[in-house]
């Protein structure tokens, strides 16, 4: 391999058409579809007593209505637990359109077909529902109390009981020398990708086939669910999925009603349909994460080393459990990051309440564990005396430690185990970064300007790369043009860039000549989906795997043609030649012509693979036994296990006393996800995280009234931070590569959110020297600490090693 | 998120705008630049049957600076208006409570006379007309008239306006002599609407010494307040006056509401602390312009 891309920051390839607006986004296709729009219920928990449409009918331009009554079959079923679990004794699923009773404020109970949107919203505002409102549960801890139920036959309000441990937890922690225990809090977030969910259909009746675009991170599975609930045969449906602005985990969750009911629309009405959700749909009809209410024990010795942690979590999973407790599951097993905790417990209690169901958002339950095990680090900090940094490294899991099996299993159903990891050279690397020893001249500094400076700083170990698999198709075309395809789909994450990347390197040829299609089930059929940072691993393994069974190919025909052994060949530049040997080349785009032996001439190129052409083999058909025509191949990657990718932040706030705004001056990341493909994407994901992260501290949260109603579902009151809100973010990275995969990388594209809360809440208490147990916080809320009584906090200075 | 079916009209003159809005009544309503009109009609909270866009009115675009101050027309965008060097020569406020509303984008289109006509307690521009005591000046098929900030504003959202009529510029007294402005406000992010701004004026006697201070703020009442601090801090010389003093005096005029940003107790702090702030910033000011 000559041409050598694999670790360059080679600039995205897909911005240029994404800035100029060139891209081509779910609401671009269609442009003459009709259009639906939804009446939603209005309350958190209700039940359907009567629903007139006749007001609507005179409006003109009206072309269908559909409620419960009009679905069939499968799709009057509910809506499948996409990853049903022993745990989940007690999944719950809505359906397409509201059947008798809503579950939460913006349920889908009637779907308007209109000629275009505005004359559907028209439509839809006249249709008169009669609802018997019920009683609502709001919050983990109304869950828990159980006073009402949201689903009558879960009367406990408990989905799931999700059980992990390692040892007997009650008696480390009665054996321990020191033990604390506390309750911390997790508000709700959402992803919130600038662009909304969306679909549009077309049905070619002709043909009996379907074409659906959706604004998805999991076409393939969107396909086989439309296939399986409007009981179409599989090659019959296409699914695609265009440019998608963003999706963050919220587009992972399938099938959405709207997935269904579009199609279903589109074959009723002979006609495309097209849906793109609007602001405020999103944020009552889409999905959330977040919330949890913590319960935490901890034992540990006068060093300040974990001897036991028992951690009771309820989760709020929301109205249904469509995805199964996978947020759950990663709490549970992420919690305790790169600490080496011999005996652990954790036990989340997923619960039921009349909100918007809960489902993956960038970083899926890992935010909360690391702010669980993180606060749990400060904490014993401050109770030993130590210095934060300190009593990490006294519990980190050590370098000769790997592969450090938990013997718990992971969300992927495999065994948790960390395959590769560099914890203290995390530490050192951010000590470093942030000037952690500087700190207390910093903090005086500030106070002269009449500024409260604080530092917090976390870690975190992430699963990334799960399985089960992902595939990749590679061809060279006759014209030198290599097309790469992969069936998981992207989201802007410049997967275009970084499969380019492998795939050029692999086979020798310039970034320019290589295409990368992502997500289309027209040009591959199997994939999983865009979830877990899995893409770079699974799919750039299998990218990388399928160009080389492309080389072995090109090098195998390229070397009859040279009169050379394969093992002589190199390919560069798109070139095939022997090495050493300067002339004797033939270009690649020539080896795929004859890799396809041809009867027909169509056009020049072509005419040199004709029979007539040059002499032949004649002992030899033209092609040989097990070997196919063209210069392409297919190949997959099945990851063994997950492959655990790890990080520290450091966070260092300015609080002003007066006004007690909260202003992130600097922000730190190290940084290992093992070989990097792409340093500048790297960044580019962790600085995009650490926004998120930063929102989630200080910013976001779902501000549920007692009714479910979603008070702040617009822009203007869910506080997502601004490019001014957001710090620059000081990156270093550490390279630990993974001994699980050919490539020997790991996952980055959620890790820069995962520590943010916990960092920045480390930093507040720092600053202020009051206990911060729940998260976000924002001014109005630190006053309010201020004046109460909350606990008061020790501020030890920030001098490594050395105990106040 | 589509607004429901409304009428269109594009009239070229204000005499026709005019007739519009009254021939349509009720239902009719001025667009200006549409920044804060546009996203209540696509949540469909406002349904107005006509929508009388005075964009192509000639003439109603202009700034127009003199010794008495400074006269913003209908059409003048808040963009426009913080570029304008002569009207903060005039009256140092416009500027400095514009730069503070929304971002480029919304500036480059929304207007001041809108914000001020819209009414929201929290717009900024509400605040600079009434603690510079300015007027608008309001057009109806029966003639032009002028109206004081004070009897302009009514409540949230509601003004004296009723009925066909457009606001066809606000008027702001020009600064007096001897005196300095301050504004700041506390926003949860860069260009939102604040949780609580403030605005003040101080005014030094001929020996330098505080002869009036004056303070309004956004987001803390339901319409513009103007309250005179004077009391706090008259007759000290600027380096010895107790502004947080006045700052505790205006923490004790006000009675701002709680909302999902920030609690009523939160406000008022804020109120303390920016009038503390604000004061003592304009005052120096003051001191500077008496040289
Ligand atoms: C994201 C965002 C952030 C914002 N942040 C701020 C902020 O921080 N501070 C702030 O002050 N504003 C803010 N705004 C509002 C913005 O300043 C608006 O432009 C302004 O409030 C209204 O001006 P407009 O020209 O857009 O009026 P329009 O939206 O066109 O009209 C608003 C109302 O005023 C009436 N009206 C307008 N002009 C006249 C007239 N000449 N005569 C009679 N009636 C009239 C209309 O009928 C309508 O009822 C923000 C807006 C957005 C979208």
């Amino acid at each position: 391999m000559t041409t050598k891309l694999f670790g360059e920051p080679v600039r995205r390839r897909e911005d240029a058409r994404l800035i100029v607006g060139a891209g081509r986004y779910l609401d671009d296709i269609g442009a003459d579809a009709y259009a639906a729009a939804f009446v939603r219920s209005p309350y958190a928990h209700a039940r359907v007593v009567d629903i007139d449409v006749s007001p609507a009918l005179d409006v003109d331009g009206l072309l269908a209505v559909y409620t419960y009554e009009d679905l069939t079959g499968p799709m009057a079923e509910p809506l499948p637990v996409l990853i049903p679990h022993p745990q989940l004794t007690h999944a719950r699923t809505g359906y397409t359109l509201v059947r008798d009773v809503a579950h939460h404020v913006g349920e889908a109970v009637v779907m308007v077909v209109a000629v275009d949107r505005y004359v559907a919203e028209d439509a839809a505002a006249l249709i008169e529902v009669t609802w018997e409102e019920l009683p609502v549960v709001v919050g983990v801890d109304a869950a828990e109390a159980a006073v009402h139920a949201v689903h009558p036959d879960v009367p406990d309000n408990v989905a799931a009981r999700h059980h992990q441990e390692r040892g007997d937890v009650e008696a480390a922690l009665a054996a321990s020398a020191h033990t604390l225990s506390f309750t911390q809090y997790f508000e709700r977030s959402a992803s919130m990708p600038m662009e909304g969910k969306g679909v549009h259909a077309r049905w070619d009746a002709d043909d009996s086939a379907l074409r659906v675009h959706s604004s998805t991170q999991a076409s393939t599975s969107v396909r086989a669910a439309i296939a399986a609930k409007l009981e179409l045969s599989l090659e019959k449906v296409e699914v695609i999925a265009p440019d998608v602005g963003g999706g963050f985990g919220v587009k992972i969750m399938h099938p959405w009603p709207e997935e269904l009911l579009v199609p279903m629309a589109a074959i009723k009405l002979g006609h495309e349909v097209k849906w793109v959700e609007d602001r405020r749909e999103h944020f009552i009809s889409s999905a959330h994460e977040r919330q949890q209410r913590q319960e935490v024990a901890v034992g540990y010795d006068d060093d300040g080393r974990i001897t036991a942690l028992d951690v009771l979590v309820w989760h709020d999973n929301g109205a249904y459990t469509n995805y199964g407790i996978i947020v759950p599951i990663n709490t549970a097993t992420q919690l305790c990051g790169p600490y080496d905790v011999p005996v652990y417990r954790a036990r989340v209690n997923s619960v039921y309440t009349n909100t918007v169901l809960v489902t993956p958002y960038r970083g899926a339950g890992r935010p909360q564990g690391t702010f669980v095990m993180e606060r749990t680090m400060d904490r014993i900090a401050q109770e030993r005396g130590l210095d934060r940094l300190e009593v990490r490294r006294r519990n980190l899991i050590q370098n000769d430690q790997f592969p450090y099996d938990w013997g718990m299993t992971f969300q992927d159903g495999r065994p948790l185990v960390y395959d590769s990891g560099n914890y203290p050279g995390l530490v050192d690397k951010l000590e470093a970064l942030v000037d952690w020893p500087g700190l207390e001249t910093r903090r005086a500094e500030a106070a002269t300007r009449g500024k409260l400076l604080g530092a917090g700083m976390a870690m975190y170990v992430e699963g990334t790369g799960p399985g089960p698999y992902e595939g990749a198709h590679v061809e060279v075309l006759g014209s030198g043009k290599v097309l790469v395809s992969t069936g998981l789909t992207s989201q802007g994450q410049g997967h275009e860039t970084v499969f380019a990347q492998l795939a050029a390197s692999e086979l020798g040829v310039p970034l320019e000549d290589v295409e990368v299609t992502t997500g289309d089930t027209r040009r591959f059929g199997y994939a999983v989906g865009t979830f877990a940072s899995r893409a770079a691993v699974v799919s750039g393994n299998a990218v990388a795997l399928a160009a080389k069974g492309v080389r072995e190919k090109a090098l195998r025909i390229a070397a009859e043609l040279l009169e050379a052994d394969p093992g002589d060949l190199e390919i560069d530049e798109g070139l095939v030649q022997v090495k050493g040997t300067p002339g004797a080349s033939i270009p690649l785009r020539t080896v795929a012509v004859l890799s396809n032996p041809l009867r027909y001439a169509f056009d020049e190129a072509a005419r040199q693979a004709t029979q007539f052409a040059g002499p032949g083999d004649d002992s030899k058909p033209p092609i040989a036994v097990g070997d196919s025509p063209g210069l392409e191949y297919t190949d997959y990657y099945s990851p063994l296990r997950s492959t655990f990718a790890a990080g520290a932040h450091a966070a260092v706030v300015e609080i002003d006393p007066a006004t007690w705004e909260i202003d992130v001056v600097q922000y730190a990341v190290v940084h290992d996800c093992g070989n990097v493909v792409n340093p500048m994407i790297v960044e580019g994901q962790v600085q995009g995280g650490v926004a998120q992260g930063v929102g989630g501290a200080l910013y976001e949260r779902m501000a549920y009234d007692r009714d479910g109603q979603l008070q702040n579902a617009s822009f203007m009151d869910f506080l997502m931070p601004y490019a001014s809100e957001v710090p620059d973010v000081d990156i270093d990275h550490q390279e630990t590569p993974s001994p699980l995969n050919p490539l020997g990388i790991k996952g980055a594209g959620e890790a820069g959110v995962i520590p943010g809360s916990a960092a920045i809440a480390s930093a507040i208490e720092d600053a202020v020297g009051r206990r911060i147990a729940a998260m976000p916080i924002s001014p109005t809320e630190l006053y309010d600490l201020m004046r109460s009584d909350g606990e008061q906090v020790p501020r030890l200075p920030t001098a490594t090693g050395v105990p106040a | 998120m589509k607004p429901a079916p409304f009428a269109y009209a594009d009239p070229r003159t204000l005499d026709e705008a005019l007739a519009v809005l009254s021939e349509e009544g009720e239902g009719a309503k001025v667009l200006a630049g549409g920044q804060s009109l546009l996203p209540l009609l696509n949540m469909r909270l406002a349904a107005p049957t006509t929508l009388v866009d005075i964009n192509r009115v000639p003439g109603l675009d202009r700034i127009e600076a003199g010794e008495a101050g400074v006269r913003v027309g209908a059409l003048v965008r808040h963009a426009a208006l913080l570029r304008s060097a002569e009207a903060s020569a005039v009256q140092p406020l416009l500027a400095r409570a514009t730069a503070n509303v929304a971002h480029p984008a919304i500036r480059n289109r929304g207007t001041t006379v809108g914000s001020i006509a819209h009414a929201d307690p929290s717009g900024e521009m509400t605040a600079v007309l009434a603690l510079t005591g300015g007027s608008v000046t309001v057009a109806t098929p029966d003639g032009s008239s002028s109206v004081d900030w004070a009897d302009f504003f009514l409540g949230p959202l509601e003004t004296a306006v009723h009925g066909p009529a457009v606001v066809t510029s606000a008027f702001f007294p020009a600064l007096a002599p001897r005196s300095g402005t301050a504004f700041a406000e506390v926003s949860r992010r860069k260009g939102d609407y604040a949780v609580c701004g403030t605005g003040v004026v101080v005014t030094l006697d001929e020996d330098r010494r505080v002869a009036s201070a004056r303070v309004a703020h956004i987001s803390v009442g339901l319409v513009p307040e103007v309250h005179d601090l004077t009391d706090a801090v008259a007759g000290r010389p600027v380096d010895t006056a107790d502004w947080a003093a006045a700052g505790a005096m205006a923490q004790g005029l006000v009675d701002p509401d709680g909302d999902l940003h920030a609690s009523a107790d939160y406000r008022r702090l804020l109120v303390g602390a920016l009038t503390t702030r604000t004061l003592a910033s304009a005052a120096a000011e003051a001191l500077e312009r008496s040289a």
